[in-house]
């Protein structure tokens, strides 16, 4: 049985899913954040598979993707200071009550 | 420049230059505050004279041009704003009594505190948005100065104000801004059809002889314009700012409020609304009439039954500063005179009310009527001011609001119509309910027994308390006494407005 | 004397006001009192003079052209320009009651100022406190009222009828830590201001038809009925305009009327005259007897010409003054405080000058000039002139008591003829003057005012005698219960006596001048249209008016005059009718109930609750919308990114639905 296309998609788009899922309803920063990375590495696999099937000659999905976990591992690593100073602060990563900065 | 050879421009220049002098002063060197504000105080009142004599000789010299010392500086030339200059005898008297209670008010304010240096900021602030606004025929600059003149008030009331003072604050300035909202749009509407050759001026002469704005626009921009002012002028039922706000504001605050800031309202009715409109003004004038005479004696009633000094005067205002409005929708050159007269009347008398009203509050700490008693026993010059404001403003020959009120009336009753006579006569029974309020507020306050026996050991006025308060009075009697040398000067700047409108009566 | 000093006959005192007003405080009290008295002293003679100059004058000062006297214009400079055309001038003219009521006021303010020196000095034993303030306002009151006198226009004439009101209003809240006063005071003014609401209106209607204010219409000397001619000329076109009936000018004329009965105490505006008693007696010898409550007469003398064509408003007036007289007279039977019993009898006797003034036009509807027509308005004047002086003797005995026995009730007084003779001498001339017998000054003129009424008909005739018979009657009550009844004996240790001489020498020289004023000749002196008016004594009318008088006083004597139980049995007798009348007919209780309830409570009491709630209220509610909708979008931008996401999601999961099934269809 080859593989096809709709076999990778379905995986991302759980991925995708259970990322959205806990993004919304997880409390905890860090849990919200890996929510993130499930959604940013669901979308990755969605390049990287299009790029494979729909376009095989050219190389920007691989690329686009590689530079996305860059990203996402800058950006991640942005966050988790955040959240430990956050943590320090506050001795607390729950967002519903980080609302110091709100109105 | 060409512009700095007029000497109106000097009213908003000296102003500015005292600012700039208090910017200099050290935050606790008071005495060099005081002198500054007192130099820049007593300058404005100099060149103030010096301009009513300017204006008599050119009108004796024959000089019959409508508005005199004309002088102009392109400011935007794309939408043709300009820094236009001018004034008539309204225009001169006004000042006149901006640069008074201007110098009173420094003297009423003589022991601020707290932030002395920055109270008299904002003070000369506010003067120049003042005598910018009596000084300028551009509507554009007009509503700036209107404007610089407004906002001064939120903060001079909110930090140095006494009570319930944010929500006053908040109160006066939002509705005086919501006035303002209609004003622009008038404004704005008026500029849009100043002339029919598309050549738009933003200038009040030429606007008016061009004569161009539409009919059926008149009818919109009128209110607008009205009304815009008319909260300035505590037109019912735009007037619930006033009891609030005075009641709330330090002294000197009050008196500039009430003793200018108010009139800015009557001068913008007829230079604006009036002038510019006639024919709209023709049309619904008899709206505006019905409730400025609803003014008179609501005003009127409601101060018999209040209990604070403040609360009083501010309606004691409304119905006074109503008879103001009322006289110049009366149309015709006598009561329109005596609209002014009023103006001038109100704005001393009012301010002599209030800068009395903060000292004796200075020393009660109360400004309830009931806790009160036998001032006239404790602080006999307080006392005698506080009589003679009050006898002015119920109209005591020999005092302003006499000659005022009754140049009002009489003008008023030329109209020959049932409509305006009986408005008339319901204007007049004011007279009687201004003394009712007014005898009671001095027969509770001044004489009787002393309430509190911690009253006793009051002083009477200080020297500069003497002095605010003995300008005013002053003033307040030379007014009384010689009316007619202000009827003169301001009579004839009428002729324009009324002609302008007599053709559509 | 040239005429041009009374310019400085009214400057003196506006002077004195300013002087002893604001170096008062500096000045010790008895240097005030003595400049005051000096100031007034000038004045008078000056007032003197002018007045002498202008009756009696010959040469350059005559005023008379072919006989007939004429008005003289002295000064009279624009004060107000409402129009070009309309302006209010403020000046001096001289017409005879002008100069009669110059005399008038200085002697009458010059006895006043004297007798406070006395009477002010002291306050129950303590040094009074506001004595220059007193000589100020004394002052101050004398400029206004011969403003008001000397005026040569409508308007200026209102000025002054404000300025008085508003001196009276100081002087009678002379005692301003007293409640009663201070209540006084206020009442006084605020029905006077009432009243010249009224008085203003009238000047609108009369100045809008007539286009001026002038009584006069031109400068120097002018014949004082040509204002009639001009104002009829002027009114011709607008004379025929009616309002509810009535002309316009019957409207005016009417008003000025309410105004001047607002000063003069006529029914029903009465109400502040007794009150008024609160303040010094000297204040209201001069104000509240003499001077400043006939200035409503005055107004309505002073228009004359132009009353005389208007019946309606003739008619209104007469039987205004002919009831207050009666209504007066007849609170003041039973009144025990004695100054309010005199401030009635002044209430009457103001009243029996309006009547006359008012009968005056009695058979003429059209205007027809014949002999004797002026009658009237002559009495009037003559017994303002007469009943200026001997009030002003009574109110200034009553104050000498007043002074020595420290109460105004007449129970506290009694029998105090041995000790205050000269006193008692004074009021009982005082007393038979009013009363009307001959040779004092009261039957002179009040016998002119009776023919005037009997000539109007029998009816106001008979009224009006009742009346002068009840006068009698009131007056001697007074008088035997203040010095004879029974003698008290409560002053034993504080022997009531004579007061110092500042006090009797004013009582002497009024005594004497209340004697002989009858005599002075004013048929020839005060007549409306300056023609001298041919009278004789009318026998009938003069013997039956000294035959009531005497049956009053002979009532008076038997009823008051020893300790006797008639007095108390007549009261129970009638005693709805006594008490009434003791409470004055319940006029005071009625306008407290007008005031404090209808005025105060419902209107004033609403219409504030009405700002509060309604006015302020929806502004609040405008702010308080603003606000709840400001928070409610402020929900919107909640900051937490899961909520945005989730409406992210949800929006994109929509378009996709939307997409798909548009693609679909």
């Amino acid at each position: 049985m080859d593989l096809t296309l709709l076999m990778y998609l379905v995986p991302s788009l759980i991925m995708f899913g259970c990322g959205v899922y806990g993004f919304l309803t997880r409390k905890n920063m860090i849990a919200i954040m890996i929510s993130l990375e499930l959604m940013l590495n669901s979308v990755d696999i969605n390049f990287v598979v299009f790029n494979r099937y729909l376009f095989p000659l050219s190389n920007e999905g691989m690329f686009f993707t590689l530079f996305a976990i860059a990203i996402a591992a800058a950006e991640t690593a942005l966050a988790l200071a955040i959240i430990i100073n956050v943590f320090r602060a506050l001795k607390n990563v729950d967002i519903t009550e980080i609302n110091k900065l709100k109105f | 420049m060409q512009i700095f050879d007029n000497i109106l421009i000097y009213f908003v220049i000296v102003p500015l230059l005292t600012l700039l002098g208090l910017a200099l002063c050290n935050n606790k060197g008071i005495k060099a505050i005081r002198a500054v504000a007192v130099t820049g105080a007593s300058v404005l009142v100099a060149l103030a004279s010096y301009l009513v004599y300017l204006f008599l000789q050119a009108r004796g010299a024959g000089d019959t041009s409508e508005m005199l010392l004309q002088s102009s500086i392109s400011w935007y030339a794309p939408l043709n704003i300009n820094l236009a200059l001018g004034v008539d005898g309204v225009s001169v008297v006004m000042i006149l009594l901006s640069a008074f209670i201007v110098f009173a008010g420094v003297f009423a304010s003589w022991k601020i505190n707290p932030l002395p240096k920055q109270f008299f900021l904002w003070f000369f602030l506010l003067s120049i948005g003042v005598f910018g606004f009596f000084i300028s025929i551009d509507l554009f600059t007009m509503f700036m100065f209107y404007e610089v003149a407004l906002i001064p008030m939120y903060l001079l009331i909110g930090v140095w104000g006494s009570g319930n003072k944010n929500y006053s604050a908040m109160k006066l300035t939002l509705m005086l801004m919501g006035g303002s909202a209609f004003l622009m749009l008038a404004l704005i509407g008026i500029y849009f059809h100043s002339s029919t050759d598309g050549h738009l001026t933003m200038n009040l002469l030429e606007i008016a002889k061009n004569n161009a704005v539409p009919h059926d626009w008149q009818l919109y921009l009128f209110p607008m314009a009205f009304v815009g002012f008319g909260v300035l002028g505590a037109m019912f039922p735009f007037h619930t700012w006033s009891p609030d706000g005075h009641a709330s504001a330090p002294t000197a605050v009050s008196m500039l409020h009430a003793g200018v800031l108010m009139k800015l309202g009557g001068y913008g009715c007829f230079r604006i609304a009036i002038y510019l409109m006639p024919y709209a003004a023709s049309e619904l004038g008899w709206i505006f009439l019905t409730l400025t005479g609803i003014s008179i004696v609501y005003g009127a009633f409601s101060a018999c039954v209040q209990t604070d000094l403040k609360y009083i005067n501010a309606y004691s205002s409304v119905s006074h500063c109503g008879m103001v409005l009322f006289a110049i929708l009366m149309f015709n050159q006598t009561a329109m005179t005596g609209a002014v007269m009023q103006m001038l009347s109100h704005g001393l008398m009012t301010a002599l009310f209030f800068a009395l009203i903060g000292m004796i509050y200075g020393r009660t700490h109360t400004r309830d009527i009931r806790e009160m008693g036998g001032m006239m026993h404790i602080m006999p010059y307080l006392g005698v001011g506080y009589v003679i404001a009050g006898l002015a403003s119920l109209g005591l020959p020999g005092l302003s609001g006499f000659a005022a009120e009754m140049t009002i009336f009489i003008g008023s009753f030329q109209h020959g119509d049932m409509f305006h006579r009986v408005l008339t006569i319901a204007g007049a029974s004011s007279i009687v309910i201004t003394a009712v309020y007014i005898l009671r507020v001095v027969g509770k306050l001044l004489f009787g027994a002393v309430q509190n026996e911690h009253h006793r050991e009051l002083t009477d006025a200080s020297w500069e308390e003497r002095l605010s308060t003995a300008v005013l009075m002053v003033c307040v009697a030379a007014i009384g006494c010689f009316p007619n040398f202000f009827i003169n000067i301001i009579y004839d700047s009428f002729a324009p407005v009324v002609d302008a409108l007599k053709v559509f009566m | 004397m040239p005429l041009n000093l009374s310019i400085a006959v009214v400057a003196i005192p506006l002077f004195m006001f300013f002087f002893l007003g604001l170096a008062g405080v500096k000045m010790s009290r008895k240097l005030t009192g003595v400049l005051g008295v000096l100031g007034m002293l000038v004045t008078t003679v000056l007032a003197y003079g002018v007045a002498f100059t202008y009756f009696f004058g010959t040469g350059d000062g005559q005023v008379t052209a072919e006989g007939v006297r004429q008005a003289v214009i002295v000064w009279n400079p624009d004060w107000l320009a409402f129009t070009p055309t309309l302006v209010a001038r403020m000046g001096i003219a001289l017409d005879p009651i002008a100069a009669m009521m110059l005399v008038v006021i200085t002697t009458i303010s010059l006895m006043v100022h004297l007798y406070s020196l006395g009477y002010m000095s002291d306050h129950h034993g303590n040094p009074e406190k506001g004595f220059q303030r007193f000589y100020a306002d004394l002052a101050l009151f004398t400029f206004s009222m011969l403003g008001l006198v000397v005026a040569t226009n409508l308007f200026q004439i209102f000025i002054f009828f404000e300025m008085v009101g508003v001196s009276s209003y100081l002087l009678i809240g002379f005692y301003f830590h007293s409640p009663a006063a201070i209540h006084a005071s206020k009442k006084a003014f605020i029905v006077t201001r009432l009243a010249d609401l009224f008085f203003l209106l009238g000047i609108m209607i009369l100045s809008y038809y007539t286009g001026t204010f002038d009584f006069f219409n031109q400068n120097g000397m002018v014949g004082m009925t040509d204002s009639m001619d001009a104002a009829k000329a002027a009114i011709g076109s607008a004379g025929a305009q009616t309002f509810m009936g009535c002309s316009v000018m019957a409207w005016a004329l009417t008003f000025i009327f309410i105004g001047g009965a607002g000063k003069s105490a006529m029914y029903p505006l009465h109400i502040w005259l007794p009150d008024a008693m609160e303040g010094p007696t000297p204040v209201s010898a001069l104000i509240h007897a003499a001077t400043m409550v006939v200035a409503g007469v005055f107004l309505v003398a002073r228009l004359f010409p132009l009353y005389v064509i208007e019946q309606g408003a003739m008619d209104i007036i007469c039987v205004v003054g002919a009831f207050t007289a009666f209504y007066a007279a007849a609170i003041a039977c039973v009144q025990s405080d004695i100054k309010r019993a005199l401030a009635f009898s002044t209430i009457s006797q103001i009243a029996f000058m309006m009547t006359s003034l008012a009968v005056s036009s009695a058979d003429n509807g059209l205007i027809e000039i014949h002999e004797g027509y002026g009658l009237g308005y002559m009495a009037s004047m003559f017994h303002l002139f007469t009943h200026a002086m001997f009030k002003a003797l009574l109110f200034l005995c009553a104050g000498a008591i007043i002074h020595a026995v420290h109460s105004n009730e007449n129970k506290d007084m009694h029998g105090l003829h041995k000790y205050m003779p000269i006193t008692s001498f004074a009021f009982l001339i005082g007393c038979l003057a009013i009363a009307g017998i001959p040779p004092f000054a009261g039957f002179w003129s009040k016998d002119e005012i009776l023919v005037a009424c009997y000539e109007k008909g029998l009816g106001w005739g008979l009224w009006m005698s009742a009346v002068a018979g009840m006068t009698a009657f009131y007056m001697f009550r007074i008088y035997f219960l203040i010095f004879h009844w029974k003698e008290h004996k409560v002053h034993t240790e504080h022997k009531p006596a004579d007061q110092v001489w500042t006090m009797t020498l004013p009582l002497i020289i009024l005594s004497v001048v209340s004697i002989v004023a009858g005599f002075v000749p004013m048929h020839d002196l005060v007549t409306w249209d300056g023609k001298e008016l041919h009278t004789q004594l009318n026998w009938v009318v003069a013997g039956s008016s000294v035959a009531i008088a005497c049956v009053g006083i002979g009532l008076a004597y038997v009823m008051y005059f020893k300790e006797n139980p008639l007095p108390s049995k007549m009261k129970n007798s009638m005693n709805g009718l006594w008490t009434a009348a003791y409470h004055r007919f319940y006029m005071d209780e009625l306008y407290q109930f007008i005031t404090h309830k209808v005025i105060f409570k419902a209107i004033c009491v609403p219409i504030a609750w009405f700002d509060r709630k309604f006015i302020d209220g929806f502004m609040n509610m405008l702010a308080d919308v603003t606000n709840r909708a400001a928070y409610g979008v402020r929900r919107m931008q909640s900051g937490s990114i899961q909520s945005y996401v989730y409406v992210y999601i949800m929006g994109a999961l929509l378009i996709a639905v939307v997409s798909i099934v548009c693609v679909l269809m």
